[in-house]
């Protein structure tokens, strides 16, 4: 490379990451700035909308609720969506591609669209079952399938689970040992990304909550909003960071396989930690 | 000593394969296919029926014809310019930012924290992004207060948050980290070599991305903006949480005949509605997916 060249490279680069860093920064930075205002632009900063949050009954409420319908939306998918994808891959291998559509085709059904269609099942549900909130958790784990299924996907191509269970059961191991002590803690990894993707897919979910008239914690920050700007900001700057620091981990756990994997050539350029999350952005319930 | 001459063998094999091969191996995928049968295909075909049938289960070409109304028409109109100018900034400036990081070190921090941020700014939609932008541009937000402070009035013509050219910036900002993250692979994809090779040939850098980089990146670029075009054109909450009176976008429009708070709802003009956008984007989405796996068949 010559050197002309290498240097409008280095300018091309520091232009785009400054333009680029200030306009997505700036939101963020606007927000800390709105939410530690005082009554008036002179006013000295104060933390008082952070700590409204704790006296918004509202908010009080629907955190809790939102960290219940994740944590069930995960143990959903994992009890509905793992023994399904290991049985498909040992014993029904020709409905692999059955089973890759059904739980990628949330992808192309929008979430404002899927709601019209589930509104007649939650009417029922309603009257027969339970109206609690944590019915939410039906439709959201129908919602966190495409994600859920690449991360787990991804977990189970990395390891050889015909031969795993197969050794496991000439030893005597029924299907149960089987998932439990040989399958489940040969693919933690890809377990954790499923299940991080999932929390912070079911903690950013507004559309379905709203149109069925229940109070997550988005709908709640949105309606808090109305009263109290600075308030709803602080609790947002307070999910994105709680997100933040969800993906870091994930990061930081998913690391080492995929530094095995890069050096084995096996994805090609992937260098997103995340990487189950490749391609599968859209339809992601929330925007 | 093979299995071929030994009939316990065989009778083993076939007893097990004969009887009870279909139905064991298929009660075991039941649980899930009946589930998103239930939440997933049941919801789909409501849909697709409630659109062509009245209230009371008639069969209606209605819904559909109601569909040509000037108000639901400009929604579509509006939906369709936002979702491609946020579509086509979202993609160039993604598809830059990608080219910036691709020729950086491959294993250095700053390729790390800008794919990382972009995990997560992809994901930062719906409430959480409609609160960052009224805090930057609403009509005490940081930015204008401080464009007052210096005679620049940016709500002279109105507030800019809540009209389409507001709206295109607040999407772009969860377009562009999807942009990076589903473009570079593909950037990722260009080996130098071939650039060097142009360069043996006499070839400059417009030959370069004219005969080599540009065509090898064109349909990877194409499809991912359809993407993106996809995800705009379903985004709800963001809208939602921005405009809350009227339907400025057809799921806004959805939203008010699917809710029945003015007496007026409408459900089998709001389920045409929903199986409209859900054509639209499934249709996008197949070309992507097409598109996308033109690329891979170089790219791997």
């Amino acid at each position: 490379m010559s050197r002309s060249r290498r240097i409008k490279l280095q300018v091309f680069r520091a232009t785009i990451f400054i333009l680029l860093g200030a306009f997505f920064l700036l939101p963020i930075g606007a927000m800390f700035e709105f939410s530690t205002r005082g009554n008036s632009v002179t006013a000295p900063r104060t933390m008082e909308a952070w700590a409204a949050i704790f006296q918004t009954a509202d908010l009080v409420k629907a955190i809790p609720v939102s960290l219940e319908l994740a944590l069930i939306t995960s143990v959903g998918m994992l009890v509905l969506l793992l023994p399904t994808m290991v049985w498909v891959r040992l014993r029904l291998p020709r409905i692999h591609r059955i089973v890759e559509f059904l739980c990628l085709l949330p992808l192309t059904i929008p979430a404002i669209a899927l709601v019209v269609g589930v509104a007649p099942l939650y009417h029922w549900i309603e009257i027969n079952l339970s109206d609690s909130i944590l019915i939410l958790s039906f439709v959201y784990l129908i919602i966190v399938l495409p994600y859920s299924y690449r991360a787990l996907d991804a977990g189970l191509a990395a390891i050889d689970i015909k031969t795993l269970s197969e050794a496991a059961r000439s030893l005597g191991a029924g299907w149960g040992t089987v998932m439990m002590r040989v399958i489940v803690p040969n693919m933690s990894t890809a377990l954790l990304n499923a299940c991080m993707l999932s929390v912070a897919v079911v903690l950013g979910e507004f559309t379905f909550a709203q149109l069925l008239y229940f109070e997550n914690l988005q709908v709640a920050i949105a309606y808090v909003g109305l009263v109290s700007a600075g308030t709803s900001i602080a609790v947002s700057v307070a999910s994105l960071i709680f997100a933040f620091t969800l993906l870091m981990i994930l990061s930081f756990f998913g690391r080492p396989r995929e530094r095995v994997a890069r050096e084995e050539e096996l994805l090609p350029g992937t260098e997103s930690r995340i990487l189950p999350l490749r391609n599968s952005f859209i339809g992601v319930p929330d925007k | 000593m093979t299995s071929a001459g030994n009939p316990a063998v065989e009778t083993a094999a076939r007893s097990e394969g004969g009887g009870r091969r279909l139905p064991l191996p298929w009660l075991g995928v039941m649980p899930f296919l009946l589930y998103v049968g239930l939440f997933l295909l049941l919801p789909t075909v409501i849909i697709a029926f409630g659109s062509f049938t009245t209230k009371q289960g008639d069969p209606t070409l209605n819904n559909i014809a109601g569909i040509n109304q000037d108000f639901l028409i400009k929604a579509f109109v509006t939906s369709t310019t936002i979702s491609v100018a946020s579509a086509l900034l979202g993609a160039i400036f993604g598809a830059m930012l990608a080219y910036a990081v691709a020729t950086g070190n491959p294993r250095g921090v700053f390729r790390r924290i800008v794919t990382s941020m972009s995990g997560v700014l992809a994901q930062f939609g719906g409430v959480t992004l409609a609160f960052a932008f009224i805090a930057t541009i609403g009509n005490v937000g940081f930015v204008t207060i401080f464009l007052q402070s210096h005679g620049i009035d940016i709500y002279a013509n109105g507030a800019p948050l809540y009209q389409i050219s507001g709206l295109i910036v607040v999407y772009t900002y969860f377009q562009i980290p999807l942009m990076l993250l589903v473009f570079l692979p593909a950037v990722d994809g260009i080996r130098p070599q071939w650039r060097e090779a142009t360069e043996s040939l006499g070839g400059g850098t417009w030959h370069y991305w004219r005969y080599v980089a540009g065509p090898l990146l064109a349909p990877a670029f194409l499809g991912c903006t359809l993407l993106l075009f996809a995800n705009a054109f379903s985004a709800y909450a963001t809208v939602a949480a921005l405009i809350t009176q009227g339907g400025i976008v057809v799921p806004l429009q959805i939203s008010n005949l699917f809710t029945s708070e003015t007496g007026r709802s409408q459900p089998g003009l709001a389920k045409a509605l929903a199986l409209s956008m859900i054509l639209i984007v499934t249709i996008v989405v197949v070309l992507y997916t097409l598109l996308q796996r033109r690329t891979s068949r170089w790219l791997r």
